[in-house]
């Protein structure tokens, strides 16, 4: 045991001395109640950073695509304009327009943050980081996932605007169809892994093969096909483009959005983000070997870097779908979830089966179980690609 | 009713029309979209009456815009109006002053000298290729592109606009055409800037359709969206792009030959469809056209005068008659219509603005479709509310 | 495959974020107040007066009040009202000179057809734009002290065209003291003829005026 590896060890459990600093000198059964509040804390302080800087680090994005600075004028690089946004929010006039239902329309943007931020509980951010040891934490997970969209309903309920409406009834129509398709899409996992806890399902990916390959889920056919099939869902339940349905503003203005202003708007906004980088450490977690080094000699980066970084890397991925496609019609919208995804993701239930039934097999069996794996992933999302596109597809044209 | 009942290659007009209040079938919403709502392109309104997400019922509402163009000119002089034209349809002013030289000059007889012809084609082609560019930004915005398309199209326009700014000393309000030639003679510096556009341009729009004409989600939204049938489109007067997708063959620099188009070799592309994705293809492959008769005009524009040395510019008094002149405009057909009375102001002044005329078959091609179809139909309709107002 | 025209345009949404990076083509934004964007020389907005002298800017103005820019204005902007006296011009002519040349900014179009048909070369196209005020009306509407641009600072703006108009002026005067000078030695011919006359014989009729 050398000096480094001590560094990387005191590092790793830098997160867990800090809060036996704090609450070592409380008695015993005082220490839950204060380590539950100082989780709570740190996860709302840094997430809450992180939204600030995402939300900058998207416009910047954004305006590099389309060829312009982004925001530069506040701070050096524009390193402020979170905080500038911020003061904006608070500043701004609350108004509530007169036919709105004055407690649903408060309590929307309240339900909605609740509900994403209740998910933050069981995601491990590190090796030992995850604020509540949950059995079912993948269940607990996506049933408060699943909240948010409620949430939506009710701002376009009670905004008493046409757009509203309109939004909240689109909100509903991609609830009802994303929830399958994102719970089906970790099924597979779950039956890999034998558990729904998610610090479980993270040890279960720990391990190399041939010495430095990861085992991660989405190395494997079945875990890419899921792993692909939850990011669009995921992006679908997110109400991010090209599934911004709810809030689309070159036909809703801004839908479920309209009527608010000022706080209740940054709180929508600030919720809506939550819950894209919770879905995001949800995909890490059950797919990309949460808080694992990708390669052995990495391994002395503390796990909790780790996981930020995948993360991260998958909310850029998200910021870069926002950049380039269009948003999708309502009717297309669900047709691809019932036609595309649900299929899809029924078929990949089979092909875990496959895959977990012939884990004996060695040597020439071995490739004989990836090419067939390969085969149940490809062949069906051509088949029923082709089903999704008919009729669509570049033309040609003739000249006078 | 059920959805099979919105064929949404054969919306009948008139059919999907049920009272408001049904109670069989629940209410309809009425939303009025406009005259401030982010995609009706300025300040035009649809009220529209959905069952659900599906159009029953559109009306457009225009005039938000009135200038009282048509009035202002018959009380200016000839040449006073040649301004306003560029106000008409402002992504196009090149055109629109085209078209309205071509008017007066029909009117006086006034001869235009062959450098001034090739000028006139260069600046009309070049802003065809401003028009298009700028209309399928703006048609990939209404289908939610985050703006990324939008920002690339302005980018080139951008260039386009540096070019007409150094050319005539405005970006957009170019007031650079006059009876009987161009205002200023384009150097030769600015002739191999056009030149340099004009080779660039292919690139750009190779990279602009990689990003959209082979995405399956803009196929998804367009193919099938907003058909317009031939017969409804020659009924109601359509010109332009938005014909040229029924596949109806008519192009006026083919049929009138005006200027010196005669001399160029072109194609003129034409749809099968009629729908949103034809109608976006027809304007790109049109680009592809315009930078071969860019290629050409610039590889062959004479020297000479760029006006008549006959040409009056003060006290312009054509003689009594009346005369129409028209173009085809990056929109459609642009044309004027002026009675002289032989006093220095028209006596009727009258303008056919193609977005306008284009616009009445917008109810027709959006009922039975989704109220997200409904704004890229208008999009893809391609107006100008200071041409539509006037 | 489905899917491909979304990876292709997720290939052309990266190259433009890197391009943004090092491509001045693909990065074409002007920080502008920093940044002053160069100016074309054909630019154009709101026209001004050229005045010959910078000294005496009222006196020297090129305008002598013909109003045919007024007349011709297609947004009726400008306001001119003629001087009752005659003042000199450069050429040393009595003309008459703007007692009031008003051009209300809020309404110009800066579509120069005042400076197409002004005979004289008296009003041209500046190239100032920013000109925000928080007053709406007085301070927009711009007097003729205000409108007065000596002859230099044009040339500065628009050099080619500057040095075309000088060219032409330059021509004008030269022959119009040409012509004034042939004039004066026909009318000296004409008094000297007139003059030797009377001496051989008595005039009958008086000479014609020169």
């Amino acid at each position: 045991m050398n000096a480094a590896f001590l560094a990387t060890l005191s590092l790793e459990l830098l997160p867990a001395q800090l809060r036996d600093m704090v609450t070592g000198w409380l008695p015993e059964p005082w220490r839950w109640l204060v380590n539950s509040i100082l989780a709570i804390a740190v996860i709302l302080a840094s997430f809450g950073l992180l939204f600030a800087y995402l939300t900058l680090a998207e416009r910047k994005i954004l305006g590099r695509v389309q060829n312009r600075p982004g925001p530069n004028r506040t701070g050096y690089f524009g390193l402020l304009q979170p905080f500038a946004d911020g003061v904006k929010a608070l500043t701004k006039e609350d108004i509530v327009p007169r036919g709105a239902d004055h407690l649903l329309h408060f309590l929307a943007p309240v339900a909605l943050l609740a509900f994403s931020i209740m998910t933050f509980a069981v995601l491990p951010f590190g090796r030992n980081l995850v604020a509540v040891e949950l059995d079912a934490g993948v269940l607990y997970f996506f049933a408060a996932g699943a909240a948010t969209e409620l949430a939506v309903f009710m701002a376009g309920w009670a905004s008493h605007n046409k757009y509203s409406l309109l939004a909240a009834m689109r909100a509903l129509a991609q609830l009802i169809s994303y929830e399958l398709p994102l719970l089906l899409s970790f099924v597979p996992v779950i039956m890999i892994a034998g558990s729904l806890s998610t610090q479980e399902i993270v040890h279960r990916q720990s391990g190399w093969m041939f010495g430095f390959v990861p085992q991660w889920h989405v190395l494997t056919p079945w875990g890419f096909a899921g792993f692909a099939i939850f990011m669009t869902a995921a992006l679908a339940e997110s109400n991010r483009s090209p599934f911004d349905l709810p809030e689309a503003e070159s036909e809703l203005i801004a839908g479920h959005l309209t009527e608010y202003s000022g706080f209740k708007y940054a709180l929508f906004f600030m919720a809506e983000y939550f819950g894209m980088c919770a879905l995001c450490g949800m995909a890490v977690t059950l797919f990309l070997g949460g808080w694992q080094a990708p390669l052995p000699f990495l391994e002395f980066i503390p796990s909790y870097v780790w996981f930020a970084t995948k993360m991260l890397t998958l909310l850029l991925g998200f910021i870069w779908v926002r950049c380039t496609f269009p948003r999708l019609r309502i009717d297309q919208l669900t047709r691809f979830a019932w036609k595309f995804l649900v299929p899809l993701a029924l078929i990949n239930l089979g092909t875990t089966a496959f895959w977990s039934l012939t884990s004996g097999w060695t040597g020439g069996l071995q490739i004989a179980r990836w090419l067939v794996a390969i085969a149940l992933v490809v062949i069906p999302f051509q088949l029923i690609g082709r089903k999704l596109s008919a009729g669509l597809g570049p033309r040609t044209y003739r000249y006078a | 009713m059920s959805a099979n009942d919105f064929s949404p290659l054969a919306p009948q007009a008139g059919s999907h029309v049920r009272e408001v209040h049904d109670p069989l079938h629940g209410e309809l919403l009425e939303v009025s979209m406009g005259p401030h709502h982010p995609s009706t392109h300025g300040v035009f309104r649809m009220i529209v009456t959905l069952d659900g997400e599906r159009v029953m019922k559109l009306k457009p509402v225009f005039g938000y815009l009135h200038r009282n163009h048509e009035k202002i000119a018959e009380n200016t002089t000839y040449l006073g109006s040649m301004p306003y034209t560029d106000r008409l349809d402002y992504l196009c002013s090149m055109t629109n002053n085209w078209a309205y030289a071509i008017a007066v000059e029909k009117l006086s007889g006034q001869p235009v000298p062959e450098r001034a012809e090739y000028v006139r084609v260069i600046l009309a082609e070049i802003t065809r290729l401003l028009n298009h560019t700028c209309l399928a930004g703006f048609l990939m915005q209404d289908c939610g592109c985050s703006g990324t398309p939008l920002m690339y199209a302005f980018r080139e326009r951008e260039k386009i606009l540096d070019l007409f700014e150094s050319l005539s000393g405005s970006r957009m309000m170019c007031n650079y055409q006059r009876f009987g030639g161009c205002r200023v003679d384009p150097s030769a510096d600015w002739l191999d800037g056009a030149r340099k556009l004009t080779d660039n341009y292919g690139r750009f729009l190779d990279e602009f359709e990689t990003l959209l004409t082979g995405n399956e989600i803009i196929m998804a939204r367009t193919q099938g969206v907003g058909a317009l049938s031939p017969e409804l489109a020659i009924n109601a007067g359509v010109t332009g792009p938005m014909l040229r997708a029924t596949g109806v063959n008519y192009d006026l620099r083919k049929v009138d030959a005006y200027g010196v188009y005669s001399r160029f070799d072109f194609r003129v592309p034409l749809g099968a469809h009629g729908d949103v994705y034809d109608r976006y293809m027809i304007r790109v492959l049109e680009m592809r056209e315009s930078i071969k008769i860019l290629q050409q005009a610039l590889a062959t524009i004479p020297a000479g005068p760029i006006m008549d040395p006959k040409a009056k510019l003060r006290g312009f008094r054509p003689k009594a008659g009346e005369a129409y002149g028209r173009i085809e405009g990056p929109k459609g057909e642009i044309g004027f219509y002026l009675v002289s009375d032989g006093s220095p102001n028209p006596y009727r002044y009258r303008v056919r603005p193609p977005s306008f005329v284009n616009l009445t078959v917008l109810e027709d091609m959006c009922l039975g479709q989704t109220i997200a179809d409904a704004v890229i139909i208008l999009g893809s309709v391609d107006i100008v509310l200071g041409e539509v107002d006037r | 495959m489905l899917g491909t025209g979304l990876l292709k345009g997720l290939g052309v949404t990266a190259k433009n974020f890197v391009g943004s990076y090092h491509d001045p083509e693909r990065y074409t934004t002007i920080e502008y107040p920093e940044v002053k964007p160069k100016l074309p020389e054909a630019y154009r907005n709101f026209p001004f007066l050229v005045t010959e002298n910078a000294m005496d800017p009222m006196g020297t103005l090129r305008c002598v009040a013909c109003q045919i820019c007024e007349k011709e204005c297609p947004p009726q902007c400008i306001y001119i009202e003629k001087s009752k006296d005659k003042k000199p011009d450069a050429s040393g002519k009595m003309q008459i000179y703007p007692a009031i040349f008003d051009i209300d900014t809020s309404v110009c179009m800066s579509c120069q057809i005042c400076v197409e048909v002004c005979p004289f070369d008296a009003i041209k196209m500046d190239q100032v734009f920013e000109i925000a005020t928080t007053d709406r009306y007085d301070a927009l509407l711009l007097r003729r002290e205000q409108l007065a641009k000596p002859n230099s600072y044009y040339q500065s703006i628009h050099p080619t065209e500057a040095a075309e108009v000088d060219g032409r002026l330059a021509a004008d005067r030269k022959a119009a003291e040409e012509k004034a000078k042939a004039a004066a030695a026909a009318k000296a011919a004409a008094a000297k003829a007139a003059a030797a006359a009377p001496a051989a014989e008595a005039p009958k009729t008086p000479p014609p005026a020169a």
